[in-house]
């Protein structure tokens, strides 16, 4: 293999081409200077975004690694720079994205010497990333970043974090780059045991009322087919986490809704009455087991999964399969007997039918003067054809777009999971656009997210970027007054906003838009942002004290699932 | 049911790995009473020996989440029965205690402990044991006023004939070189 003599600042550069990237998120400063000079010379070779804030650039690139699965590369300086990925980073610990980030940190001589902008980021970012590294010498480089992109995009998918000290990018080095194929302590993902398949399969085909469950071990695995081709085979019914919405298309017949807190009646009041919960890529988290003492109790488990650790972590997994949900449930699919589970899956038509009138029907087609969310995001679905990409914020907005966008394609939700970081809607929307230029990008945020991260509507600009954001406005923080209705005696405490004119400032940015406050203006002006070419924002006054149901309350048994209050 | 484990972990060599397994602990809240780091008798592979008061299901999820480190080989864990442990204590005494008579002599002798150096001022003496003898062989002494006491964490062996890391290795090597 040939070298050729480079500095630590183009060997980071040469290094990340060699990974193919094509899109770095980031904010450049003092000792990441080095490396934005290297960067200079590569404009033509990768792009870069200049985001408005650091967490604006981290947001986006998980945006960019949950639509393309491949990592999200971000820059950011060392002290604040470095900090402000924090947040975005903890989200795709939690959330299982890739990305790749590379800090600038102060010359190796000045570490621990209280120096300008110096921070332990490695120290900092120990809990919340898959591995990090810090590099103080060039010749480090091609390898550690080879080893990065190989741990973050393998096995169960995470952040990695490398700091590069400013004398380790000045310095020079012999370039030379091998793409990282092992390491030694590390198995991203375990063979599938035919073992534990033939006795997952045994439990399967016994069953009489099994249900599965998908997380986003499913998108991740790329196993949707798989997954579609298993359910059709068995007749099983089939729940999805909110990071697995979009996994299986929205009009399945065996697709059951949405699991937890705010998902459908029918999948919470069920999940209790399953004789068999089949868990694909998914990790029991709180919000969709609910109180897990009382949760599926009288069902076997039996838990397709790739990270062990997850293993009868929350949930005791009568049969494990451990291994990559595409080969599991391939081999499960050559496992299992042609089924079908008619009266079961029709409880769950029972249930809809429930749902539907209770809330759905109001919440969709409302008869009251106010808008309701759940409108507003039926109409947006309707008019891309259910075929665009879904970003959402936190909150009462993300829910019901969870609920009511429908999908067709996977790798279409992308939303702040695990973590509930608000923000993260408008930057992850643009690194979705990014990384799927072709596709039409709506994001849906309230009128709190909007404000945690609006900065970016800068960058949005910039980069002629054609988001499409509809923000839901009810000038408040509307799950937590919620919460305050439901549970704390109406006691909105802090919770109401004053807002500004979102508009104006939108307009200040340069991205056009309006703002609708009556249903006759709202299909109307949905189709005016989908049609207008660029960035466009759509606010949209909703009722101010809508609720979100069903609920799971905090504590309680899904099967105590509320449908009002 | 709470009882002390012993976790062993098996780790390349690595700055800032001890940060990342402390980590672990530190976010379910669970103290670790005593913890050693050494390099292992496969060179460049260091083994963490620590001892922790929980339940077992607690320890297993703990285990686990260690071994998801990317930086961790291994890592095992085992009761005080299944294990062969031991911990190491000095104490330091004053040397007029022992011109007065016989007694601190007796105390070390039946003890089994030792007496690595003395000099005019103070007698230090080593005991290698179990914390509860340790922690008698202090009381004892503490009559004649312990200068200074310093006790180790714990080293420990399984009960198996010989360590499986080095077995644990080639597989794991044979293991990586078939994957695809």
């Amino acid at each position: 293999m040939t070298t050729k003599k480079v500095t630590g600042s183009q060997a980071v550069i040469l290094s990340l081409l060699e990974e193919g990237v094509d899109t770095i998120f980031g904010y450049p400063g003092g000792a990441i200077m080095p490396i934005y000079d290297a960067l200079y010379d590569f404009d033509k070779h990768v792009s870069h975004i200049l985001t408005r804030h650091e967490q604006g650039a981290v947001h986006a690139a998980e945006g960019y690694a949950r639509v393309t699965g491949k990592a999200g590369v971000c820059f950011a300086t060392s002290g604040p720079g470095a900090t402000n990925l924090i947040t975005g980073i903890a989200d795709a610990m939690i959330d299982s994205t890739p990305l790749v980030c590379i800090t600038g940190q102060v010359a190796s001589p000045l570490l621990g010497t209280d120096a300008f902008q110096e921070s332990d980021v490695v120290g900092i970012s120990m809990p919340v990333t898959k591995w990090n590294y810090q590099i103080t010498v060039p010749e480090e480089i091609p390898e550690v970043i080879a080893q990065a992109f190989y741990i973050a995009q393998s096995g169960r998918p995470g952040p990695v974090l490398i700091d590069i000290t400013k004398d380790a990018q000045f310095g020079e080095l012999e370039f030379k780059y091998e793409k990282c194929k092992k390491i030694r302590s590390y198995v991203p993902e375990f063979p599938v045991d035919p073992f534990k398949v033939k006795e997952a399969a045994d439990l399967i085909n016994t069953s009489k009322k099994p249900l599965l469950l998908f997380g986003q071990g499913v998108i991740i695995g790329n196993a949707e087919n798989e997954l579609k081709e298993f359910i059709e085979k068995t007749g099983i019914p089939a729940a999805w986490t909110l990071l697995g919405l979009s996994a299986l298309p929205s009009d399945h017949e065996l697709n059951v809704g949405m699991l937890g807190m705010h998902g459908n009646y029918g999948p919470n009041l069920l999940t209790n009455q399953a004789d068999l919960i089949i868990a694909v890529g998914m990790r029991f988290d709180d919000r969709v087991t609910g109180k897990v003492s009382e949760y599926a109790k009288q069902a076997k488990i039996v838990h397709l999964e790739i990270d062990p650790a997850e293993i009868n972590k929350i949930k005791f997994a009568d049969v494990a399969v451990l291994g990559n949900a595409k080969k599991s449930l391939r081999m499960l699919i050559d496992n299992v007997k042609d089924n079908s589970h008619k009266a079961w899956v029709n409880e769950f038509k029972k249930c809809d039918k429930i749902e539907n009138d209770k809330i759905i029907k109001k919440e969709l087609f409302p008869k009251k003067p106010g808008l309701t969310m759940g409108e507003v995001i039926r109409i947006a679905g309707d008019k891309t054809n259910h075929e665009a990409i879904l970003v959402s914020d936190v909150g009462q907005h993300q829910m019901v777009a969870s609920r009511y966008f429908k999908f067709r394609r996977s790798k279409s939700n992308v939303t702040s999971g695990g973590l509930g970081t608000m923000g993260f809607g408008l930057p992850a929307s643009l690194g979705a656009q990014i990384g799927a230029p072709d596709r039409t990008v709506i994001v849906v945020i309230g009128d709190g997210g909007f404000q945690m991260t609006i900065q970016e509507l800068g960058t949005i600009a910039q980069n002629k970027l054609p988001v499409k954001i509809v923000v839901l406005n009810n000038n408040f923080l509307g799950m937590v007054r919620q919460w305050q209705q439901l549970f704390f005696d109406k006691r909105y405490s802090f919770t109401e906003l004053q807002n500004p004119d979102f508009i104006t400032i939108a307009k200040g940015f340069g991205i056009d838009g309006h703002r609708v406050e009556v249903r006759e203006d709202l299909e109307k002006g949905v189709s005016k942002m989908i049609n207008h070419h660029g960035p466009y924002l759509l606010e949209i006054v909703v009722e101010k004290e809508d609720n979100v149901f069903p609920m799971v309350p905090t504590g309680a048994s899904v099967s105590d699932v509320i449908l009002e209050p | 049911m709470k009882q002390e484990f012993n976790i062993t972990v098996f780790t390349e060599n690595h700055i800032g790995l001890l940060t990342r397994i402390t980590i672990v602990f530190t976010r379910r809240k669970v103290n670790i009473e005593s913890l050693t780091v050494s390099e292992s008798a496969i060179p460049g592979v260091f083994k963490f020996t620590i001892v922790v008061h929980t339940t077992e299901e607690q320890t297993i999820k703990i285990v686990s989440q260690i071994e998801k480190q990317i930086d961790v080989l291994k890592a095992f864990y085992h009761t005080n029965d299944e294990m062969i442990y031991q911990e190491i204590a000095l104490y330091k005494v004053p040397t007029e205690a022992l011109y007065d008579n016989d007694a601190i002599e007796k105390i070390v002798r039946n003890a089994g402990a030792r007496i690595l150096e003395i000099t005019r001022e103070y007698v230090v003496i080593e005991k290698t044991g179990h914390k509860d003898e340790t922690q008698a062989l202090f009381e004892a002494l503490n009559k004649f006023k312990v200068l200074q006491f310093i006790r180790s964490g714990r080293v420990a062996l399984t009960r198996d004939p010989f360590e499986r890391l080095s077995e644990f290795l080639r597989e794991r090597d044979a293991f990586l070189d078939a994957m695809d």
